[in-house]
């Protein structure tokens, strides 16, 4: 018969063998039905890790891919922090892109250094607007914000599309449904001249830090991971429940309409109702993968990144399908869920029969 | 029919000179480094009433669970008389097992489906599940039967939410005769039970004894021990120390075996009054339907003096208890808390006030588990110039003004980092004892502040609340223990059925006139 | 505005009515049943999308259609192992844990689809059940026709409505399944065990799902799309709080949902192109959210909903 006996603390080292050990097993479970589909088992993940990271080319281009990765998995680890179940990053995502073709694609004429930073709180309080909707809800109604967040992702991208065949049409783009490009003045600077890096990748990295340190150092960090340890006694300590999390979902929303932004105007260039591939439900993935830590989202976003970046160069090549990418990351995140008991707990087989 | 064992007519032979139904020996249970059973031997015979009787943390529980499957033994073995009433080994860590083999037990807190009605709680399981049907007639008149015999009755229609304790307590009982047992173990049965409830439970268990069953009755009220009991097995530290007819034993004798060494009497200055720290004229808290609502409370409560609530849980003292903490806001009435009118509920608000709260529940409540002993400290002062500046925490600060609280009140812990739920009970009771004393409070709300603690601890929390008394601080003690609230209150009130009575000087009041009060009598009835 | 209401008196949307309930009965069924034994199962979008796609495989395969059906109903319990091992005896967050479970379901079945068909413009079709031909019915006018649209996968649909009823509510099992989503010590204390009847619940729930997906791929369409289920799991999850957890109102919330779907799909061809047609299709999931949010507060959780529960530790 098995026990788990809760760990007093979990050292620091265990935490992270637990998230790459999950990334480790997610990739081997994947070799099952990769084998099956009687594909070359070891030359597909060899080109994998080629097309991830086997040039500085690959690997940049794995960094802009993970550059959302951070947005939303950032977006979801505060918010789970807080136990606020979230899963609406995908059309905070949506919503923040909106907003930024509705501020920077011509409505403001204004210089760089203050355009860019209109568009990007324009783009955070979209995301977060449409985060406190449920927020509200379940803090007034007690209606569910799981399911509620959830079906609005398909609401705002009906909406999105609705937008992109109407008032937001380009004109120019010959009858796609597509938004007018944002300014060059709105744009994110590259980083390198001929990479797609771009500066959403400097401002999602000080994202990370900034949140690490709201966190851990600051009174509300306190409140908000008071709040989601246990909402009764933080209440009965007179915590201001509501208002943390209120802030929690400027925050996670903010996050992830930031993540639209840095999309359309560091990435893209316009909006398109095919913008995210799952960079919202991703995120969640990330944020599981970092153990709700900021800082290890940046790496969690990096290793998703590389495998959805690493999947499509293989496929190109022998013609897997990059469907292979999604069931690394849907194993991944059970992986370290279950991993996630080894760091919690101490396993003790106890002796004797029965269960 | 109760049991299989049980004879129409009275079996007159000695109870000790029948072979046991239930035989435990050697039973040996570590948890890490603790050895929570000691090699306990337990014997119990037909017809036979046992009390188990021991402090808290004494094994009790833990031998019980070792019974019922939750837990396995490392040493020893249990074994059950067969309907022919030869032992034979009962095989460890399932509960189907202990009730195949005809052990019943009621515990402490019910294991019942509220949403069930009580004759669906009693049936539920009986049946393999496969069956498309209970056999719904001949379960009911089984029932009805065993209510007859036994003198349970209880509404079996109405889904268990909707019960009084009692009548909860009662469907507990039915559904284990209903599985014909020959062994039924009460724990704590009377914890929740006013005292005369406490006496209708003692003589349906002698009916029930009376037809052949053999009772364990776990407790550590010695009053009742000795009333109903015949044999009284004392469990301390996980060690059997006595194991012997009640008949001859006192109280005294049975409570210094239980603690190992005697009690001393609690000393205490007389009150020395200050100024009203709680006025409550005519309040009503919670809406009417509500379980646990204050309808009508006048209460006042000066600085310097313990008044206690004595009274069932349930009875409205949940709704007094949370409209002091500021968690509800009064109805109607005047509710004046240190000098200020209190109209809204607002926690932040009577801190500010000067009220410190020991909440009843000190994991749901009182403490944060995942966080640590010195954020758990600091709590309720985080906003506080000591704790933070420009809203970054002054983390060296609160970490030194916890481990000075972790010496000054023996918080026995690895160190101020380490989350608080690795602490035992009372330890993190006094973590919360420690966060309410420190701010000097005016009024300190003190519900149920010793539940569940050992006697070390009790005995800490109780000097600590008399020396906040003899600070000046006045303390409102609610509690379901009638021995704390004898021994801590100036004054004490009684709460039934969401109306307080007066408060009443303790040394005027005994044990049966409260126990009147707590079943609803007036104080006029009951002395 | 006369066309708007005439819609009602159209056999076709009544049928329509029922055909867009069909697999929202299922879902609502599956879902409620993990809950009432304490599990919430956020599995349902993906084991919605893996049992239309391995109902239909199979189909295609070469099984016969309620061939399809089986094996549909046995990948979606097959997840459903996966999501209550995870959550009940290891007790993980059945939140994060289901949306897991759905990008796994997910992705399974579009990976397997990709390896079935690399290369195919136009998805290969089968041939689906065909409309109920009942000889008497046929003549009975409006219902005849709403009726004799509906295939037999629907009167499954029914059937399972009623059968989930009277397992719930007569039953030793029901009565043990509906104990354990209350409080599973009591259920202990019987002798029963938790973990069996919470994974066995689960696991039925997610095949009830799953036949949701395959109700789609079988009998609604002759193919499988990518894309098909589009948040009708996440409806269902929805609807089970709407339905107060009974299998009766959960008949009922579907055919709401259904109708208020149909109606809109008519609307849009009465207004023709005035209003944009996403205004529609949004109707149906602000429904769902304002159906959730009106009744949230009234709403009789299981009180044991998403409290994993260990033996021996309370």
């Amino acid at each position: 018969m098995i026990r788990f006996v809760p760990r007093e603390r979990t050292p620091l080292w265990l935490t992270l063998a637990v998230s790459v050990g999950a990334g480790v097993v997610a990739l081997v479970l994947t070799a099952i039905p990769l084998a099956l589909s009687g594909a070359p088992v070891l030359q597909a993940f060899l080109l994998m890790a080629q097309g991830a990271a086997g040039s500085g080319f690959a690997f940049a281009e794995t960094l802009t891919r993970a550059t959302p990765l951070i947005f939303t998995g950032l977006a979801a680890a505060v918010a789970f922090r807080a136990k606020l179940w979230n899963i609406g990053a995908e059309g905070q995502l949506y919503a923040g892109a909106l907003a930024t073709v509705a501020l920077g694609a011509g409505l403001l004429e204004l210089p760089p250094y203050l355009l860019v930073p209109i568009v990007l709180i324009g783009a955070a309080l979209a995301g977060a607007a449409l985060l406190l909707v449920p927020v509200l809800f379940k803090m007034r109604f007690g209606a569910d914000e799981v399911v509620v967040t959830l079906l609005l992702n398909f609401v705002v991208l009906l909406f999105v599309q609705m937008m992109l065949e109407g008032p937001m049409k380009d004109e120019m783009a010959l009858g796609w449904p597509q938004s007018a490009p944002v300014l060059d003045e709105a744009a994110l600077p590259k980083l390198v001249s001929g990479l797609r890096l771009h500066g959403g990748l400097v401002l999602a990295i000080v994202c990370a830090i900034a949140l690490h340190v709201l966190i851990t150092r600051t009174v509300w960090g306190f409140r908000i991971r008071a709040v989601g340890e246990n909402a009764r006694a933080a209440r009965y300590a007179g915590l201001p429940v509501g208002r943390a999390m209120a802030l929690v979902g400027l925050l996670s929303g903010g996050l992830a309409g930031l993540a639209g932004a840095s999309e359309v105007a560091g990435l893209k260039g316009y909006l398109t109702a095919d913008l995210s591939p799952g960079f919202g439900y991703a995120g969640i993935v990330v944020a599981t993968l970092a153990n709700l830590s900021p800082l290890g989202v940046i790496p969690a976003a990096i290793f998703i990144a590389g495998v959805f970046v690493g999947a499509d160069s293989m496929s190109r090549a022998i013609g897997v399908s990059n469907y292979l990418a999604d069931l690394v990351v849907a194993l991944s995140l059970l992986s370290v869920l279950v991993g996630g008991l080894l760091a919690r707990f101490r396993i003790v087989l106890v002796r004797r029969e029965t269960a | 029919m109760i049991a299989p064992t049980a004879p129409d007519r009275p079996d007159r032979t000695p109870h000790h000179t029948r072979p046991p139904v239930l035989s435990l020996s050697g039973i040996t249970k570590r948890f890490g480094n603790m050895v929570a059973n000691d090699a306990v031997d337990l014997d119990i015979r037909a017809g036979e009433i046992v009390a188990l009787l021991g402090e808290n943390g004494a094994g009790k529980t833990t031998l019980m669970s070792i019974l019922f499957g939750h837990y396995v033994a490392d040493e020893g073995t249990v074994h059950v008389a067969d309907a022919a009433g030869r032992l034979a080994p009962l095989a460890g860590g399932s509960a189907e097992a202990a009730l195949k083999a005809g052990i019943g037990m009621v515990h402490q807190h019910f294991t019942l489906a509220e949403n069930l009605t009580g004759f669906e709680n009693i049936v539920l399981g009986t049946v393999p599940l496969w069956r498309l049907g209970f056999g719904k007639a001949a379960a009911r008149s089984k029932v009805a039967r065993l209510m007859r015999d036994s003198g349970l009755q209880a509404d079996l229609d109405v889904p268990i939410g909707k019960l009084s304790v009692g009548e909860q307590q009662r469907i507990e009982i039915l559904k284990a005769l209903y599985r014909d047992v020959r062994v039924l173990i009460l724990d704590e049965p009377t914890a929740v039970l006013t005292p005369q409830e406490a006496d209708s439970l003692a003589a349906t268990v002698k009916t029930l004894a009376g037809k052949g069953l053999a009772v364990i009755f776990i407790s550590h009220k010695l009053h009742e021990v000795l009333a109903l009991c015949e044999r009284v097995v004392v469990l301390r530290g996980g060690v059997k120390v006595a194991d012997r007819p009640t008949a001859g034993a006192d109280r005294a004798t049975l409570a210094e075996l239980m603690v190992g060494r005697e009690i001393p009497a609690r000393e205490r200055m007389p009150a020395s009054l200050g100024a009203p720290v709680l006025r409550l004229v005519g309040v009503e808290v919670g809406a009417p339907g509500e379980r646990d609502r204050l309808e009508a409370g006048d209460l006042e409560l000066n600085g310097g003096e313990i008044v206690g609530i004595a009274g069932v849980s349930g009875n409205g003292q949940g709704a007094l208890a949370a409209l002091v903490a500021g968690l509800k806001p009064p109805r109607s009435g005047l509710c004046e808390i240190v000098g200020q009118q209190a109209t809204r509920s607002d926690p932040r608000a009577r801190l500010a006030a000067g009220v410190g709260r020991i909440p009843e529940d000190r994991h749901r409540d009182g403490s944060i588990g995942a966080l640590s002993v010195a954020e758990n400290y600091v709590l309720e002062t985080i906003g506080s110039p000591e704790n933070q500046r420009h809203g970054l925490l002054r983390r060296a600060a609160i970490q030194a003004r916890a481990a000075q609280a972790i010496r000054d009140y023996d918080i026995r812990c690895p160190g101020p980092s380490a989350p608080i739920r690795a602490l035992s009970g009372g330890n993190m009771q006094k973590v919360v004892l420690a966060r309410v004393l420190e701010r000097a409070p005016k009024l300190i709300l003190a519900h149920q502040p010793t539940r569940g603690l050992d006697i070390g601890a009790t005995t800490d929390v109780h000097r600590r609340l008399l020396a906040a008394r003899e600070r000046g601080s006045g303390i409102l003690l609610i509690s379901e223990d009638l021995d704390e609230l004898f021994a801590l209150s100036d004054r004490i009130a009684v709460i039934h059925a969401g109306h307080l009575s007066p408060a009443i000087e303790a040394a005027r009041l005994d044990v049966r006139t409260v126990g009147l009060m707590m079943a609803g009598h007036s104080v006029g009835e009951a002395a | 505005m006369w066309a708007a209401l005439d819609i009602l008196t159209q056999a076709n949307f009544w049928a329509a009515t029922l055909r867009i309930a069909t697999p929202l009965i299922f879902g609502v069924l599956g879902a409620l049943l993990c809950e009432r034994s304490g599990v919430l199962n956020l599995g349902i979008e993906g084991i919605f999308v893996a049992g239309a796609m391995s109902g239909w495989l199979a189909v295609y395969l070469g099984l016969p259609l309620w061939g399809g059906v089986v094996v549909a109903a046995l990948v979606g319990a097959l997840f459903g192992l996966i999501h209550g091992l995870l959550t009940v005896p290891l007790g993980l967050s059945q939140h994060v844990t289901g949306i897991g479970v759905t990008l796994l379901a997910t992705s399974l079945a579009y990976f397997g689809y990709r390896v079935a068909f690399p290369n195919v413009a136009t998805p290969p079709r089968i041939e689906p059940f065909p409309p109920l031909d009942v000889p008497l019915l046929r003549d009975v006018s409006f219902l005849g026709p709403v009726l004799g649209q509906q295939t037999a996968f629907t009167v499954l649909a029914f059937a399972c409505v009623i059968l989930l009823a009277v397992l719930l509510a007569r039953t030793p099992l029901g009565l043990a399944l509906r104990a354990v989503g209350d409080n599973p010590e009591a259920v202990e204390a019987q002798g029963l065990s938790v973990v069996g009847l919470r994974i066995g619940a689960v696991m039925a729930g997610s095949a009830l799902m799953a036949l949701g997906g395959a109700f789609l791929t079988l009998s609604a369409f002759n193919a499988f799309y990518f894309g098909m289920i589009n948040g009708r799991g996440w409806v269902c999850i929805a609807l089970t709080v709407f339905a107060s957890w009974r299998p009766g109102k959960a008949l009922l919330g579907a055919l709401l949902f259904g109708a208020l779907d149909a109606y809109q799909l008519r609307l849009q061809t009465i207004t023709g192109g005035a209003v944009p047609s996403q205004i529609f299709l949004m109707l149906p999931y602000l429904f769902s959210i304002a159906a959730l949010v009106l009744v949230a507060r009234r709403a009789d959780y299981p009180r044991a909903l998403m409290k994993p529960y260990f033996k021996g530790q309370r």
